[in-house]
Parts: structure tokens; C-alpha cells; sequence
């Protein structure tokens, strides 16, 4: 295996965090149900789950991995993920489910089992958020989420998937418990009707800041208790410095490089324990967070280069050790992995709008490469002002071909929050958080509420709202195909369905966030995000600075070339009519040929630089955009959009037909702003011409993917047109871009299943070109090429 | 309005000059190069490529051709060339996508609104337009019209050229040029004519030209095993050149990726070889010696 310069330590934490199994633990479950127990009925919400919170990190098993300098697990060891009994109360039979599934398992031991069957069950299956949520839905609402016209992120994780910003490494939790309590003896009794409920939301608070504090000093006292009893003098060593930085930070602010990271580290454990808050914490902008330590340590000679890469790698191995807590049903489908999307955004720019990359930014370059994990998620932000060395090494990672690190336009991200109505001093702090969605970290709560499924309201729109796939009418009767006279005709039908399905889907939102803000408050989560002390509000109920919902619209690449399809061939060029294509749809375009192919292959298609397929693209967006973006939540906050799929598209994709593009049944939809697999024929330029036309600014994020062969970005000239494609992508505004290099044995695989890979593009003689659409003796010549490394 | 025919105009070109770049191949060559790895780039007009091992012969093509230039007889397939207008019909209902076009017209005006959409990425790379081919100089009248419009939107122009073409043609645009990517094949002029089937007088005469004119020249040696790489036929190029300005030189060994091509024309395969790596490290040692700044491929 590669050695890329990791020391033997890391290795084995290393190798510890890849080979475990993921486990379910039960740990948690236990403990909420405990203190719901003792504390239901008897307390205020806030305060039953601050005292919930302190219970599970008072009684929580500690754990500290041999030889590492961070500690804390959410489980009882690595890759053990807790469950969340209070949003989701898994059945015995989502248990054995998750046990036995392929993909994205967890296991279950018999004594788990047990538990969940006579303690969590019974006290949590008419309890949970999920329940209670379904139960509050309307039937229409019920119809379009079980025929996949949205999925909601809510129901059966929490609000959350937030960034922290710098506050916590200038702060310990003691310093926040005294501003808590001046707030507390602030509260106007006499002219503030909210003051009762402020009080318990500020005192819930208080009681969290105590409960980190206690999980500090356990680990602290742990650590000094192991240095006891172990006789190897470095171990020994490394368990007291552990034990030493337990002292200072939570309770504290952090002194030094060590304990600042495992400052953030209690901070992300709190939080993803305390409540799933849509699986994670991400650090954010931790370059900037931790070059003030970093500096401090080279300069007083405490700290070394390579000492603050250990302790980096430390933290990417913490981060890995913990799988996204187990998923069932659509939320699996739309969420199929266990990425819990924490998220950095190395680079951008600082506060004061100067280059923000530094030393740590490249020791970060330099983790991510080499310890090459799932998670964190590593990405950076690209400002014009980052040098030129940096987004080079960037890519120079990127094109090794696993997918890190992704690339985010910092002026894009300002932009996008100014227009939000971020200040611009928190709009440089900001950035893109979970796959690719803006937010000001630390300050703001914006909450991803569900995927929309764009193609799938014209396949209704083309069925008078009748679903052909789940037989049964969820939309409006605006009419079938055949009563479209012009393609504006359909276009305005297709909007009034827009409309309706977003009401549904909002209507929805507005009492699951009800039901949050009543039930499930934050309290721990609210002590970090600024705003919630200030205000007395808990994070779920509207106490962030900033207050935003997101719909993830899904499919726009599928949805245009569909437009496109209809527009060009049947009003435009009339080579069939919409009943002709909509019988071909119905069977799946078997004995359809020839309209297969004039729809597959001989129509505009988006990601070509083609103003005809493209104008369409921007046409779909605004609707969607001018639908959402705007509408009012109920936290004071407003709605904005994002085009990300996350594995949505492939499960959007399964609960539809044929679609006007050529796509076959149940086959998935585009993802991101990608274009329609095998629809961009021209190389990445067009793709990302064609991408740029969308108005990226006025979303909350938008993610592009791209593939090449090893090849295509080969050599310093490779590497130099790669940041070329970036630069320029980010000079139009785009928003954010990844690429995936591939290599010969992939080629081999595409070239037996080349309707799996549709989108790949390859380089042939000084350009580029899609692999299937090559001839077989040309796939043969550039696989041998390929594997041979000559370009 | 001038027309052109043009085959291809590829995106995302990276080794036809700096940065990245937009290279507009033009159909029609006067020579006729046994290497040629674009054939479909010979010919002045039109044309439709047939993968015949897609094709199932299921008729489609003939019955939606206007012309007749399209029929089937004991399961063989006939194209006429000549009788095609290229309305693309047979590729509309051609459900097997056996079939494609090489050869499109289009206007100075079209091809600067292709060459446009891909600007930023000039601007930001160090990219531009290369004129490509067939051959372009042949087409002077467009090119010229075209190169001044490139010009006046700063867009950088490279010609791809075989140098095949009046002298004339190369002073008429000379100044609008950035770098012009030259090949040189041969020097013996009888084995010059035997492989392209025109002598070189005119090609070496035009490199002097465009040297004497201060032109920025890079050089494009297509290296065929057996044809062109022996040491004396390279020292002869290195020969000639002495007195040039010459800014650089690319080897280009040859390559098959044409060979589907040619099976889509129907025209009978070059049986050719690729020179070793061994070879191909001497030749560019040669030039290195020569103080020539060398390197392999584009």
C-alpha cells in the first residue's frame, strides 16, 4: 500500500476507523429514555432536554483509542452510531434490516435488540417525532411524499446540518454559562410576555454549558487514570497531555493547537448528541479558526509543522470514526450513505475580505490527501484572491480521482448571502456546508427541508395530474398532453402544478417546524449559534441570527432536455405528436425506435452551450426559483433553493416512467446541475457555458460534476487547464464544481456496460470525447493508453 | 455571404497552442497525406460516415432520403456522395446511430458566435481559436475575414497549416496571426509527392516567408516509422531550418485513432507504424542538440 507519509500512530487509528464495522449503539437510546423517565411532565420542554443532554454526557461511556490525541466518540468506540428514539423509534424489524442490508449497514447485537424491543419501543413508538409528525400530515401531503414528489428531511432527523464559527475558540462553556446567566437576570418580567419561556430556554442553556463541562473533566480524569496504569513512557506522556487539555477546554477557552481541536471536537460530539441534527457539525472554516494557535505554537516553539498535522489527522480520523446514525426508509433512499456531511471549507477569504489562505490551509490540503477518508468532506473555497498555488495543489489532489477536494466559489457564497441579507462581515465567514448549501456559519440556522422532484411534476403535468407509476391523481387536472396547443400552453400548465405541490410541500414544513420548535428545542446547539442567548429562543424556534429554509429542487438537467424534447419535436419541427410520444412513454419507448432516437440523440440538449436547450434550463429554474425563493417560514426566516441531489435523483428516478428525454423508466434523473447522463457531447467547456447560464446567485448552492480519464488532466499542463475549467466557472458566478478522474479499469467496465456510463469523458487525440460514443477500436487504443500512462 | 464547410469545431482543445482552446477544423485538403487521421477532412463537401457495424440495414436511411443518395442492394449499403445535400434526414431516423455528418456550412458570422461562447475560457487559460483543417490557407477569403474579426474581439489565433497554398494567401493574413503550427513531412520532394502526393517546394517555400516575416512558428513533425524518422531525413529538416526562426517543435507520432474513420468512409486502411519510444527520444535529442525547444505530442 501507498505509505504517503502518514507515522505509524496514524496508521493505526487509521486503519482502526476503516476496518470496524458499523454498529448500531444503544447507549443513547438508554440514556433518553431514562430521563424522559425521571423528567416528563414534571419539567418545561427546554429543560427536559438539557437535562436529557446532561444525563447522556454525564453517563456515557468514555472512550480513548490507542495512541490518539483527540478524544471522544459518539458511540461507545469507533464506527458505533447512536439511534434518536425521540425522532425515529426504529421497529424490531428496521433493526433486523439494518443488520442485514448491503449497503449501508449497521450491526445489531442480540443485547440491543433486546432493549430496543422492551424499554425504547414502548416508551417511544407513540412518542417519536416521526410519528407525531406523520400523524399531522395531510392526506395530500402523505400521497406526494410516498410517490416521491418530495421527500422531508424532518422526519426522522432534526434540524440542523450547521456550521460553528470561530466563537467557540475564544470562549469555553463557562464564559458562556455567565453570559446565559446575566442574560437571565436581564429578562423583563414585568413588560416581556415572553420572558417565562425565555428563561427556561436560557436556563436549559446554562444547564447544557454544565453538562460539556462535565464530559470534559470525565475524559480528563479518564485520561489521567489510563496514564496511571500504562508503563510505556510516550503513551504515558500522551495520556497526560490528553488529560491536560480535558482541563482547559470545554470548560475554557483553548490555549494551544491540541486543545483548540479538541475544543471543536467536544463542540461537534455535543451537538450530534444531543439531538441528530440532520447527522452533523461541520468545523467550517477551521483554517482560519486554528491559525491563530497554529502561529502562536511555531513561534513560542511549542509546536511543530509536523506535530500540527498529527494532531489534523487525529481530528480526520474522529471524524470518520462516525457513521451518520442509521436511516430507514425514503430517507435512506434519498441519503443513501454514511457521509454525515460535515464539511470544511478550507481557503476563502477573511473578514475583511483579504486572501484567507494559510498555513494550516495547506497542512489541511496535505491531510485530506493523505489520509484519503470519507469524511471529513474537504473541500475548499476558491476567492480571485486565492494564489495560484493553492487552487493548483488543490487540484493536483482532485485529479488523483477520489473526489476530494470539491471546489466552492467564495465570491459566488458572498454574493449569495449579501443577497439573503447577510451582513458582509458574516457573509466572509460564511460558506457552503453539507454537499454544497450557503449559509453564514455560526449565526444562522438553514435548514435543507426536503428534495423536490422537478421532472416528475411534468410527467403528472402531461398526465392532468394523474401519476401513471402510482396510479393515482396527486395534482391539479390541468389537462393531458393532447390539449397542449403550443408549448406555453403546457409550460403555464406546468407552473400552476409547480405551484400547488410546492403549497403542499410548504404547508407541511410549516407544522413540522411547529412541532420542532414546541418539541424537540436545541438547547446545546443554541449556546454556539449566535442570536439564541441574545433573543432567549432556542435554534429551532427562529433564535439564530439568520433564519432560512431550503428546497432542493432535483432533476433540472432531465426536466430540460424534457421541455426541450417536446418543444423542438413537437411544436417546432412536428415530427410527432405529444400523444405518439406520450404512447411511447407508456411503453417505455419499446417499438418506439425511431422516436427514441429523435428524442435521444438528434434533440437540443442542455450542456451543450445551446441557447435553445439552455434557455429552457433557465426558463425551469425560474419557476422554480420565482415558486420557492421568498416564501415566508414560520421562524421568521424565508425560503431560498438549492439544485443538489445528494442520491435523490436515483430514487426520484425509480418512482417515474419513461421521460420525454429518451430517459428509460425508473432509471435515475440527473444529479446537481449536471446535465443529463450522455446529454453534454461538446467537453467540459460547454458543460460548465451551459451551467453558468443559471443564475447561481440567487440560490443557496448548486453542485456540478464532472469526469475525465487520468489522462485529460495529466501533466503540469493538465493540472493547469483544470484550474483553468475552475477559475473560469467561478468567474461566471458558478457556484461550485467536482471532478471525477477515472481510470482503466473503469474504462474496461464502462466498455462492457456502457449505459452506466454515459457521462464519462475521455481524451482522444488532443481533445476530449464521451467513451460511448467512441468506436470500439478507439475505446481499445486510449484503454491501452491509459494503461500505459502515455498521453 | 461567404460560406465554409466546416467537420468539426472542437472545445476544449489543449494541445493545438497555449491554454485552452476552440479549434475549427475545415473540410478540403489538397493533400492527400497516407497518415491522415482526419480522412474525412479531404474532401471539400459534405459527407456522412457510416459505422457499418452498427448499421442493421434496417432501411430507414433510404426511405427518408430525398435525393436517392442513400439505398441498400444484396445487403450492402450505397452512399453517393455527390448526390447527398446533407439534410441529415438519415441521421434523424438512423435508430442505430450508425450514421453522422462531416461537413456543415457556415458563415464568418456563425463561426465567430461558436469561437464567442468559449472567451472566458481564453481569458482566463492564455487560450484561443486554432484554424484547423483539411486545410485552411486554401480558404483564404473566409480565413481572412475571419482571422481580422478574431483580432478585433482580442481573440489569439494559431493556424494549423500543411502549407500547401499561395504564398499570397500567407502574406494576406500574416499580421493577424499569432502563431502559426507549421508541418513539415518530408524533404525529399520526390518522397514528399509519393506519401502526399504534391512536392514541398511550395511548403518550404512558404516556412521561409513566414520566417522572413518575423511570424512566430512552431513546428509539427508527423513521425510515420520507416517513412520519415531515419537520422538523415531528420538532419535534413534540422538542416533547412538553420536560418529560420523557429519557435518550437512538436513530434507527433502517428497514432490510429483514425482507423474507425476510414471504416466509415469505406475507404481502404493505412497499414502504418508508430516510431518507439526509442525512436522517438533520438529524434528529440537531435533537435535538443540543435537548441531547439522539442517536445512529444501537441
Amino acid at each position: 500500500m501507498e505509505q504517503r507519509g502518514m507515522n505509524e500512530r496514524i496508521r493505526k487509528l487509521r486503519n482502526q476507523s476503516l476496518t470496524v464495522e458499523p454498529h448500531l449503539s444503544i447507549e443513547r437510546a438508554r440514556l433518553v429514555t431514562e430521563a424522559y423517565e425521571k423528567h416528563l411532565g414534571k419539567v418545561e420542554t427546554p429543560i427536559l432536554r438539557a437535562l436529557t443532554f446532561q444525563h447522556i454526557m454525564e453517563n456515557k461511556t468514555l472512550c480513548i483509542n490507542d495512541g490518539e490525541l483527540i478524544v471522544g466518540e459518539k458511540g461507545e468506540q469507533p464506527q458505533y452510531a447512536p439511534s434518536f428514539p425521540e425522532l425515529c423509534c426504529h421497529t424490531e424489524e428496521d433493526l433486523e434490516v439494518m443488520d442485514q442490508r448491503d449497503k449501508i449497514f449497521f450491526k445489531v447485537d442480540e443485547a440491543a435488540k433486546k432493549l430496543q424491543r422492551e424499554k425504547i419501543i414502548p416508551f417511544w413508538e407513540d412518542r417519536s417525532m416521526r410519528k407525531n409528525i406523520l400523524a399531522q400530515m395531510s392526506a395530500e401531503w402523505v400521497d406526494c411524499y410516498e410517490s416521491g414528489i418530495f421527500t422531508e428531511f424532518m422526519e426522522q432527523r432534526g434540524p440542523g446540518h450547521t456550521v460553528a464559527d470561530g466563537k467557540m475558540y475564544t470562549k469555553g462553556f463557562l464564559d458562556s454559562k455567565a453570559e446565559i446567566q446575566e442574560q437571565i437576570k436581564s429578562l423583563d418580567f414585568l413588560e416581556d410576555s415572553q420572558a417565562y419561556e425565555k428563561k427556561n430556554q436560557l436556563e436549559a442553556m446554562a444547564l447544557c454549558c454544565d453538562a460539556i463541562v462535565i464530559y470534559g473533566k470525565r475524559y480528563a480524569q479518564y485520561a489521567k487514570d489510563m496514564a496511571q496504569n500504562e508503563t510505556d513512557p510516550n503513551k504515558k506522556a500522551d495520556l497526560l497531555e490528553i488529560a491536560a487539555n480535558c482541563q482547559v477546554v470545554p470548560a475554557h477557552k483553548p490555549e494551544t493547537f491540541a486543545q483548540a481541536i479538541q475544543m471543536y471536537w467536544f463542540v461537534h460530539i455535543g451537538v450530534t448528541t444531543e439531538i441528530n441534527p440532520w447527522d452533523a457539525l461541520s468545523p467550517g472554516r477551521l483554517d482560519q479558526h486554528l491559525y491563530p494557535f497554529y502561529k502562536k505554537g511555531i513561534e513560542d516553539g511549542t509546536l511543530t509543522r509536523e506535530k500540527a498535522k498529527e494532531l489534523l489527522q487525529c481530528l480526520w480520523v474522529k471524524f470518520n470514526n462516525q457513521p451518520a446514525p442509521p436511516k430507514v426508509g425514503i430517507t435512506l433512499k434519498e441519503s443513501s450513505t454514511y457521509t454525515d456531511f460535515a464539511n470544511l471549507n478550507t481557503g476563502g477569504v477573511k473578514d475583511d475580505g483579504s486572501d484567507g489562505v494559510n498555513e494550516v490551509s495547506y497542512l489541511i490540503l496535505e491531510t485530506m490527501d493523505e489520509m484519503r477518508l470519507l469524511q471529513p468532506s474537504s473541500n475548499v473555497q476558491i476567492s480571485k484572491k486565492s494564489p495560484h498555488n493553492f487552487i493548483k495543489k488543490a487540484c493536483e489532489i482532485s485529479r488523483k480521482g477520489w473526489g476530494q477536494p470539491a471546489f466552492y466559489n467564495t465570491e459566488a457564497i458572498v454574493e449569495e448571502l449579501l443577497r439573503a441579507g447577510k451582513n458582509i462581515v458574516d457573509a466572509r465567514q460564511g460558506g457552503s456546508s453539507g454537499c454544497v448549501e450557503t449559509g453564514a456559519f455560526g449565526k444562522e440556522a438553514y435548514i435543507l427541508t426536503g428534495y423536490f422532484n422537478l421532472p416528475k411534476i411534468l410527467e403528472l403535468t402531461l398526465n392532468n395530474g394523474f401519476d401513471p407509476i402510482g396510479k393515482k391523481q396527486l395534482g391539479l387536472k390541468t389537462g393531458y398532453g393532447e390539449d397542449f396547443k403550443t408549448y406555453e400552453d403546457l409550460f403555464k400548465a406546468f407552473k400552476k402544478q409547480l405551484h400547488y405541490f410546492i403549497n403542499v410541500k410548504v404547508t407541511g414544513n410549516h407544522i413540522i417546524e411547529h412541532l420542532y420548535a414546541k418539541h424537540m428545542p436545541v438547547p446545546f446547539l443554541s449556546i454556539i449559534t449566535s442570536g439564541c442567548i441574545a433573543s432567549g429562543k432556542d435554534y429551532n424556534a427562529g433564535g439564530a441570527l439568520y433564519n432560512t429554509n431550503y428546497i432542493q429542487g432535483v432533476g433540472i438537467g432531465t426536466l430540460t432536455d424534457c421541455l426541450s424534447a417536446i418543444k423542438y419535436n413537437v411544436f417546432d419541427q412536428k415530427r410527432f405528436t405529444i400523444k405518439e410520444l406520450l404512447k411511447a412513454l407508456e411503453d417505455d419507448f419499446i417499438g418506439h425506435d425511431t422516436i427514441h432516437n429523435l428524442v435521444a440523440n438528434r434533440t437540443p440538449k442542455y450542456g451543450n452551450d445551446d441557447d435553445y436547450a439552455d434557455d429552457i434550463m433557465v426558463e425551469g429554474f425560474n419557476a422554480f426559483h420565482n415558486e420557492v425563493v421568498g416564501r415566508k417560514t414560520r421562524k421568521g426566516g424565508v425560503y431560498g433553493i438549492d439544485m443538489l441531489p445528494t442520491t435523490c435523483h436515483v430514487y426520484f428516478g425509480s418512482v417515474m416512467g419513461a421521460s420525454p428525454n429518451g430517459r428509460k423508466a425508473y432509471k435515475p434523473l440527473s444529479e446537481g446541475i449536471s446535465p443529463e447522463k450522455g446529454a453534454d457531447r461538446k467537453g467540459p467547456t460547454a458543460v460548465i457555458k451551459s451551467a453558468s447560464k443559471m443564475d447561481h446567485i440567487k440560490t443557496g448552492g448548486t453542485l456540478l460534476n464532472q469526469k475525465f480519464t487520468p489522462s485529460v488532466v495529466t501533466g503540469d499542463q493538465g493540472l493547469e487547464n483544470m484550474v483553468s475549467l475552475v477559475r473560469t466557472y467561478f468567474n461566471l458566478d458558478g457556484h461550485h464544481i467536482q471532478f471525477n478522474v477515472i481510470d482503466s479499469k473503469t474504462l474496461l467496465d464502462a466498455q462492457k456496460r456502457p449505459e452506466d456510463y454515459k457521462d464519462l469523458i475521455v481524451r482522444v487525440a488532443g481533445y476530449s470525447d464521451h467513451f460511448h460514443n467512441l468506436s470500439k477500436e478507439l475505446q481499445d487504443e486510449i484503454i491501452e493508453r491509459t494503461e500505459q500512462g502515455f498521453h | 455571404m461567404r460560406k465554409a464547410v466546416l467537420f468539426n469545431i472542437q472545445k476544449f482543445s489543449v494541445h493545438d497552442g497555449p491554454g485552452i482552446r476552440t479549434t475549427i477544423f475545415f473540410k478540403g485538403c489538397p493533400l492527400a497525406c497516407q497518415w491522415c487521421h482526419n480522412p474525412e477532412s479531404q474532401s471539400y463537401q459534405a459527407e456522412i460516415l457510416i459505422d457499418r457495424d452498427r448499421c442493421t440495414q434496417c432501411g430507414e436511411c433510404e426511405k427518408h432520403c430525398s435525393q436517392q443518395a442513400v439505398w441498400q442492394k444484396n445487403h450492402q449499403l450505397f452512399y453517393d456522395a455527390e448526390k447527398c445535400n446533407a439534410c441529415e434526414m438519415c441521421i434523424d431516423y438512423c435508430c442505430n446511430n450508425a450514421r453522422e455528418i462531416a461537413g456543415k456550412e457556415y458563415t464568418v458570422q456563425d463561426v465567430m458566435q461558436e469561437i464567442h461562447k468559449d472567451k472566458p475560457f481564453y481569458e482566463q487559460s492564455g487560450g484561443g481559436v486554432t484554424l484547423s483543417g483539411g486545410e485552411v490557407m486554401i480558404q483564404i477569403d473566409f480565413i481572412e475575414e475571419l482571422v481580422k474579426a478574431c483580432k478585433e474581439q482580442g481573440i489569439t489565433v494559431a493556424i494549423d497549416t500543411c502549407g500547401y497554398a499561395p504564398s499570397d494567401n500567407f502574406l494576406r493574413i500574416i499580421k493577424y496571426v499569432d502563431v502559426f503550427l507549421y508541418d513539415i513531412k518530408l524533404m525529399d520532394s520526390g518522397e514528399h509527392e509519393h506519401y502526399t502526393g504534391r512536392d514541398n517546394a511550395l511548403i518550404l517555400e512558404n516556412l521561409k516567408l513566414l520566417s522572413n516575416h518575423d511570424a512566430v512558428i512552431q513546428l509539427r513533425l508527423p513521425l510515420i516509422e520507416g517513412i520519415n524518422t531515419k537520422n538523415e531525413q531528420i538532419q535534413d529538416i534540422i538542416d533547412f531550418i538553420a536560418d529560420l526562426n523557429i519557435h518550437s517543435i512538436n513530434l507527433l507520432p502517428y497514432h490510429h485513432m483514425g482507423q474507425g474513420k476510414y471504416k466509415k468512409l469505406n475507404c481502404p486502411l493505412p497499414v502504418l507504424e508508430r516510431p518507439t519510444d526509442l525512436r522517438l527520444e533520438e529524434i528529440r535529442s537531435m533537435f535538443k542538440q540543435a537548441n531547439y525547444k522539442v517536445q512529444i505530442g501537441g
